[in-house]
């Protein structure tokens, strides 16, 4: 599975995940929480292999944007070079493990997947609408090459960077040997 | 040669797979012999408590044998995938002239277990955090890991505390370092930061999979293992590094605050 890091020059990997806030960022219950957004979020914009993250300009973080019907729904949307750079942030960085560690203080149990991974070519920033479809599609279907997940990652389509096709057969290039879900 | 195994590096040298779902049950068992031969099995703890690649002079003059003989076995530890190979020049110079690179040992991090009968309590650990995660349960959890901690601290502490000579912030991070050891967690003190670190993960595979879950875990097990055991001014912290634990620990002994115990 070394080759799921993917092609850095061609290839970004995209992530979007979604969590049910256990009350509005300013009120007491998400103080820790709140008090956490600044210095990990510049961890992040620091962190090796970032390369963009979804932000207003106004707070400088993702907090504002809530597009599901749920209002609770909070979101966070990147991009990073590769899975491992991802990886290695979100895991393996001290205070955002520690804050991992402490979620639930914050944020109620989903009973469904909150987290979808996915390629897209480097350079392009994904929007709120693309991310809530590939969320959508792991959801739908389980883990594939257009929409997966740390435990099942897939490799970047080095061989055909085919933006444009039609996704809908979520097939996999012919060139890797990754089973397709469909 | 007093080899007992049958043959574990005929088919493959060195290879350290993974799985190897391919290969009979004898193969997968070969380590089990290779260890077998306690010459083998003090060079093996001795390799893999270095945390670093280890010589073949270095690791003779520790098992207090000869080079030959433990190059040999050395070999026959790398064969069966126990240890991993790599060359390096220790010279320092580099180019022509500088020498052939020396054959470096350390351990392989390929997991090898035995249970016999056969248990599976990695599959049953899998299903459990899935469960607590889909439930939220992870306060749950961590006063559960909390209180498992205290109680594995305590009993630590009446078992221990004789064979650490005194009371004071020393002798209660000896005391600490050894009941960790016991655990499997290998503790070293990082001379730069002055705090306990560890080097081996115990839950490895489940924090692999389930990393929130288990290292808050893991960080509460510690945090309450120390409270139980008395070890004063220790404070547990998540402090990531590769291949290691994911918690670090700050005891009064390392941690520039030693005078304050002075008079205990």
């Amino acid at each position: 599975m070394s080759d799921a890091t993917g092609d850095a020059r061609r290839h970004h990997l995209a992530q979007f995940n979604v969590g049910r806030l256990r009350g509005p960022v300013d009120s007491p219950e998400l103080r820790g929480f709140a008090e956490l957004l600044e210095p990990v979020n510049a961890l992040a914009d620091a962190a090796p292999g970032f390369v963009w993250r979804l932000r207003d300009e106004e707070t400088g973080d993702a907090t504002t944007f809530r597009p599901y019907e749920d209002p609770d729904v909070a979101l966070n949307l990147s991009v990073w070079e590769s899975v491992d750079a991802l990886r290695d942030f979100v895991y393996r960085s001290g205070s955002h493990l520690d804050a991992m560690r402490r979620r639930r203080e914050w944020f109620h149990p989903m009973r469904e997947t909150y987290l979808v991974l996915w390629w897209v070519p480097a350079g392009h920033l994904p929007g709120l609408p693309e991310a809530m479809e590939r969320l959508e599609l792991l959801r739908a279907i389980g883990p594939g090459p257009d929409a997966f997940t740390f435990r099942d990652p897939y490799p970047a389509p080095d061989a055909e960077p085919a933006p444009d096709a039609d996704r809908a057969t979520n097939a996999v290039p012919t060139t890797n040997t990754m089973p397709t879900t469909t | 040669m007093t080899d007992s195994a049958s043959g574990p590096g005929d088919s493959r040298s060195g290879g350290s797979r993974s799985g190897g779902a391919d290969s009979s049950a004898s193969e997968e068992l070969a380590w089990v012999g290779v260890l077998g031969e306690p010459v083998r099995l003090r060079l093996y703890r001795y390799v893999a408590a270095r945390g670093v690649p280890v010589g073949r002079a270095e690791a003779a003059e520790a098992a207090g044998i000869q080079r030959t003989l433990a190059a040999f076995h050395l070999d026959r530890l790398a064969e069966a995938g126990l240890l991993d190979v790599v060359y390096r020049r220790t010279s320092g110079r580099a180019g022509p002239g500088a020498g052939r690179p020396a054959k470096l040992y350390l351990r392989s991090p390929e997991e090898h277990s035995l249970s016999l009968p056969p248990r599976a309590y990695d599959a049953a650990a899998e299903v459990f955090a899935e469960a607590i995660e889909a439930a939220g349960a992870e306060p749950e959890l961590h006063a559960a890991a909390r209180a498992h901690g205290e109680r594995e601290g305590r009993a630590a502490r009446h078992r221990l505390t004789s064979a650490a000579a005194t009371q004071d912030a020393e002798g209660a991070a000896a005391m600490l370092c050894a009941a960790l050891a016991e655990r499997g967690y290998e503790p070293y003190t990082d001379q730069e930061t002055g705090t306990l670190r560890l080097r081996n993960c115990p839950f490895h595979r489940i924090a692999r999979d389930f990393p929130p879950l288990t290292c808050g875990m893991n960080h509460e097990l510690l945090a309450g293992f120390v409270a139980g055991a008395g070890a004063r001014g220790v404070s547990v912290r998540m402090d990531p590094r590769p291949g290691e634990c994911c918690v670090a620990i700050a005891t009064a002994a390392t941690s520039g605050t030693r005078s304050k115990n002075n008079n205990d």
